[in-house]
């Protein structure tokens, strides 16, 4: 699987350091945008991209993604593309009437 | 019966049966959270009214418990690093520290709770609250059973490290993957219901 020698496990660490310190500063930069009341589609998407950001680095470091088997990446691509249908579907319940009421 | 390749990957997917097996389950998972989400979603656009999250929710406790877990997340895998350097005592500290965060969410989660529940916020009494507890106590509930298997790793989980090194490592690893995706749902969670 991944190197076992004790220099890359070292390098490793180091990794895993730097990725912790990249999350807090992306967990401060989440809390601070939302102190500026920004337009809600807008808040919705820089949050959701953060998120996205902040995930990304635990998938690719903390769980080893960068140097996973083709296996794993194929579960995951289906994963992601059968999700987005569960996500998408339930607005086939708007197709009748295209009316999505305001929100406050 | 022996279980097979708990160590040596099998030829056809090139991993050990176990690790595939979790790549698996979280998927399942994904589906389980996302299904979650959607409804927050829908619910929130259809909705008439609906508050902002900060209005409601205590964002300082959050944010605190954001931390808890991240860290939770560096320890976890550091745990893995020792066993790899084969460091069985840095090991098992690092677990306890995982387990001893996770422990520090659910009291702040309960602080949390019950709070609300002094002031009469049930789930019944808006969508709002509906969702906030049904997503959150899910998540809780995930939280809690890796406190479980991490604590049991780290306590008497470890003898196996004794007779069958490699097969705790995979363990260890394993258990750190379905932690990892228990902080990410948080990370998506937070500011989906507490910061929008």
């Amino acid at each position: 699987m991944s190197a076992t020698g004790h220099e890359d496990i070292r390098h490793h660490i180091k990794t895993y350091i730097g990725v912790f310190v990249a999350l807090m500063v992306l967990t401060a930069v989440t809390v601070g945008v939302s102190y500026v009341h920004l337009a809600v589609g807008l808040a919705v998407t820089v949050a959701m991209i953060v998120a996205t950001v902040k995930g990304s680095l635990v998938a690719a470091y903390f769980m080893h993604l960068k140097s996973e088997k083709p296996a794993i990446y194929w579960i995951l691509i289906l994963t992601v593309v059968l999700w987005l249908h569960l996500m998408l579907i339930p607005l086939l319940s708007y197709l009748n009437s295209f009316h999505i009421p305001e929100s406050r | 019966m022996e279980i097979p390749y708990t160590v040596e990957a099998r030829p056809d997917t090139g991993l050990p049966n176990a690790k595939l097996g979790i790549w698996l389950f979280l998927a399942s998972e994904v589906m389980l959270f996302g299904a979650l989400f959607s409804s927050y979603i829908l619910l929130r656009v259809s909705a008439p009214v609906w508050p902002h999250g900060y209005e409601e929710l205590s964002v300082p406790l959050a944010t605190f418990n954001t931390v808890v877990l991240i860290t939770s997340s560096v320890t976890m895998v550091m745990a893995w690093a020792q066993l790899k350097l084969h460091n069985l005592g840095g090991a098992r500290r690092y677990l306890w520290a995982t387990v001893g965060l996770a422990l520090v969410f659910m009291v702040v989660k309960m602080f949390e709770y019950g709070e609300h529940f002094s002031h009469g916020e049930y789930p019944s009494e808006s969508t709002f609250l509906a969702i906030y507890f049904t997503l959150t106590g899910l998540h809780g509930l995930h939280v809690l059973g890796g406190i479980i298997v991490n604590g049991y790793l780290a306590g008497p989980g470890a003898a196996m490290w004794r007779t069958e090194p490699e097969r705790y490592t995979n363990r260890v690893e394993v258990s750190g993957l379905y932690w990892h995706f228990v902080d990410l749902v948080w990370i998506f969670l937070f500011p989906a219901l507490y910061l929008l």
